[in-house]
């Protein structure tokens, strides 16, 4: 039994099911034989990965999906011996620059000459005889160290006869210039309430006996969608995830039922309770048992601090014994600027949380009636 | 077999070279007189400094003699400091091959060999600094063209042994005529406003717009050219400053949140913010453009250091909808 999130991909273009212009947009490069090196970028859980598979299906068809996980061993300069999977189809392979540690620019040009050599690549099932190249996926491209980026910038140039580079990422703004301008930015968009609710009235449709665990009216229907949205941060993955999760806890699922939440982000959601309503002392040393106890579990310590400055945002609004909540609110944002900061610049997560702990206590202390 | 049109547009010959119109002529001349200086080619993306010195590598020897006297070397190659000290040095200090009485009729063969460091923004000082002795040593038979983004990231000793060449965001017209060319011979059937509109978006970046003629303007159709090209919309922005003007903190928050959902990065909500905010805006007073600026200034500061970009653009938006 496969989870939904995997069963219900998409395979083709015609499949997919919002952002019709951007399909329209891959499928007229996929025909026309002018394929460039592609930028795609979106919050996670948007689609990109399913849009860039469902593409090359369009280009090389089903060969795309034999695909086989190979083990690399890799030396590297000081004599290491580096170990991570390649993997790939006979049209394409994909690289995760995170497996290489540091090493990701000698890996990654080894790989590309490696793959910008090798002739007896396969294409006599390519649909389409102009679209003669491998491509190359690169994913978590925001990863890339600078000295990686920088050395795809010829190689993009001096290869393009026989490889396509597609760099996936959530966020363009550590991608050096010099990238922008050799590929085309393709911007996914998260779904929205409606797009992902759509999505999940398939799945219930394709199962009726699933579907008989919802409220059979459509508006309480997409009340649930929405909340799951919600929570998600539309990411679709999760979603479906959540949504399966939700009917296998659940006999009946009403727009009461409440939702799944990790138990990481409970902790977050208490530990901000607790801080805003007692700034003490004692409070501030509790905190720090929950701190470590997130650190611990590899929750990293700027999504800690954003989840609980949105946290704070909430609990402040709906706190009636805080007064001024605008200059509060602008308060808590600031010092989480400066203490994110720091976070980025710093190396010891711990001192850094608990400073801006401390300044929130301060602010609230303030203003509290 | 489908070139992209950049690499099959790209200038074969120094005077094939749009634009550059200055650098051209002095190059030109060197060419000329087969004297030349070590060189270093600085500017921002796609504006020819590869293609320049290709094109000149091609004409100053022919395509045969230029295999054994230029050596190319870019940021994809292992540029460490023990690869100058050997790889380079060794190519620096070869005594420099016979041309062919063929190739010494057709071209001008100077008795140098050249090395082209490309992208040399990404060497470390420690090589930089292996390289100046080289540049010296052997400056009687070997000449240097360094070429980077930024001339800041070049260590001095290098840079005032060259003769510096800045390579300038290419003007729309001398685009506008490449363009045109190229679509003259691929036979696309677009229109001039289109084109403009390409460059519009590009920036002075010409290979930009070759690749979004090449790819881009079969897509028109689909989406608004902005859009494309990962722009935020005029209205949108319009839409985000009106927000701002509200002083509703919790509008302004959903609205960064669609904002980010949308995947509008942060590095372009500043140059929007920018543009409008202090380039166009005639509503704010001296006073409250500095403190705009300040705060585009700490924003950008920060976000440079890695730092989260929800956090920061948050707390860019609350301090800005402060000076309204
Ligand atoms: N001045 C120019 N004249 C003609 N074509 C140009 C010019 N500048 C850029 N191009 C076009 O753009 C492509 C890329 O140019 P080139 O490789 O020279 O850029 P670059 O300055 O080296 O950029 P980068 O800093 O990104 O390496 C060329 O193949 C050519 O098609
Ligand atoms: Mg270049």
């Amino acid at each position: 039994m496969s989870l939904w999130a995997d069963k219900y991909r998409p395979k083709t273009l015609d499949d997919l099911d919002y952002h019709g212009k951007i399909s329209n947009m891959l499928s007229s490069l996929a025909t026309s034989g002018d394929f460039p090196h592609l930028l795609f970028h979106g919050p996670s859980g948007a689609g990109k990965k399913t849009r860039i598979l469902a593409t090359l299906r369009q280009i090389y068809g089903p060969n795309i999906e034999k695909l086989k996980v190979d083990p690399k061993v890799f030396v590297t300069a000081t004599k290491r011996k580096l170990e991570f999977n390649v993997v790939s189809s006979p049209n394409h392979l994909e690289i995760t620059p995170s497996d290489m540690n540091n090493n990701d620019r000698v890996v990654i040009q080894d790989l590309l000459k490696e793959v910008a050599q090798t002739e007896t690549i396969d294409f006599t099932h390519v649909a389409d005889h102009k679209n003669r190249f491998k491509v190359v996926i690169i994913n978590e491209a925001e990863l890339l160290t600078r000295d990686a980026q920088a050395a795809l910038r010829r190689t993009m140039e001096k290869y393009s006869a026989n490889i396509r580079l597609v760099l996936v990422c959530n966020s363009i703004s550590s991608i050096i210039e010099p990238i922008k301008s050799r590929t085309l930015l393709i911007r996914v968009a998260a779904p929205t309430d409606e797009e992902m609710g759509s999505v999940f009235e398939k799945v219930l449709r394709d199962q009726p006996e699933v579907a008989k665990s919802f409220p059979a009216d459509e508006t309480e229907r997409q009340q649930i969608y929405s909340k799951i949205a919600k929570v998600t941060d539309h990411n679709l993955r999760t979603g479906l995830l959540l949504l399966e999760a939700l009917y296998s806890y659940n006999p009946s699922i009403t727009t009461k039922t409440p939702m799944i939440m990790p138990d990481w982000e409970n902790v977050i959601k208490k530990l901000a309770i607790g801080i805003v309503t007692e700034r003490t002392v004692s409070k501030l040393q509790q905190s720090r048992t929950d701190l470590y106890e997130l650190i611990s579990h590899s929750i990293p310590a700027k999504l800690i601090l954003k989840k609980l400055t949105i946290e704070f945002w909430r609990l402040v609004d709906e706190d009636s014994k805080i007064k001024d909540k605008d200059t509060v609110k602008m308060d808590i944002v600031q010092q989480a600027s400066i203490f994110d900061e720091r976070l980025s610049l710093g190396s010891k997560d711990i001192f850094h949380l608990e400073g801006f702990i401390t300044k929130v206590m301060v602010v609230l202390e303030k203003n509290v009636s | 077999m489908s070139t992209p049109w950049v690499e099959k547009y790209r200038p074969k010959k120094l005077d094939e070279v749009s634009a550059q119109s200055n650098v051209i002529r002095v190059l030109s001349n060197q060419l000329k007189s087969a004297n030349m200086p070590h060189l270093l080619f600085y500017g921002p993306p796609g504006t020819g400094k590869t293609s320049t010195i290709l094109a000149m590598a091609r004409e100053l020897f022919g395509p045969q003699l230029m295999k054994s006297r230029v050596l190319e070397l870019n940021a994809s190659d292992e540029r460490g400091i023990s690869i100058v000290r050997d790889k380079v040095k060794n190519f620096a200090r070869l005594s420099v091959t016979n041309p062919t009485p063929e190739d010494k009729e057709n071209y001008p063969c100077p008795p140098y060999k050249l090395i082209i460091l490309d992208e040399a923004d990404s060497m470390t000082f420690d090589a930089q600094s292996a390289l100046r002795r080289i540049m010296e040593n052997y400056s009687h038979i070997t000449r240097f063209c360094i070429i980077c983004n930024y001339i800041t990231r070049i260590i001095d000793p290098i840079t005032s042994r060259c003769s510096k060449f800045r390579f300038s965001p290419l003007n729309s017209a001398n685009s506008l005529a490449t363009l045109k060319m190229i679509s003259q011979s691929e036979e696309l059937d677009i229109d001039d406003d289109s084109l403009t509109q390409i460059l519009d978006i590009s920036n002075g970046d010409l290979r930009k717009s070759i690749n979004f003629l090449q790819t881009g303007h079969k897509l028109f159709g689909e989406d608004s050219i902005e859009n494309i090209a990962g722009l935020i919309p005029q209205n949108l922005v319009q839409s985000l400053i009106e927000t701002l003007q509200s002083k509703n903190l919790n509008k302004i928050y959903e609205f960064l949140y669609m904002l980010v959902l949308k995947s509008y990065n942060s590095a372009t909500i500043l140059t929007s913010l920018h543009s409008c905010l202090l380039l166009k805006n005639i509503y704010l007073n001296s006073e409250q453009k500095i403190e705009v600026s300040r705060i585009l200034y700490e924003t950008d500061s920060k976000l440079s250091s890695g730092s989260d970009e929800f956090i920061q653009m948050l707390n860019l938006f609350l301090q800005l909808s402060k000076i309204f």
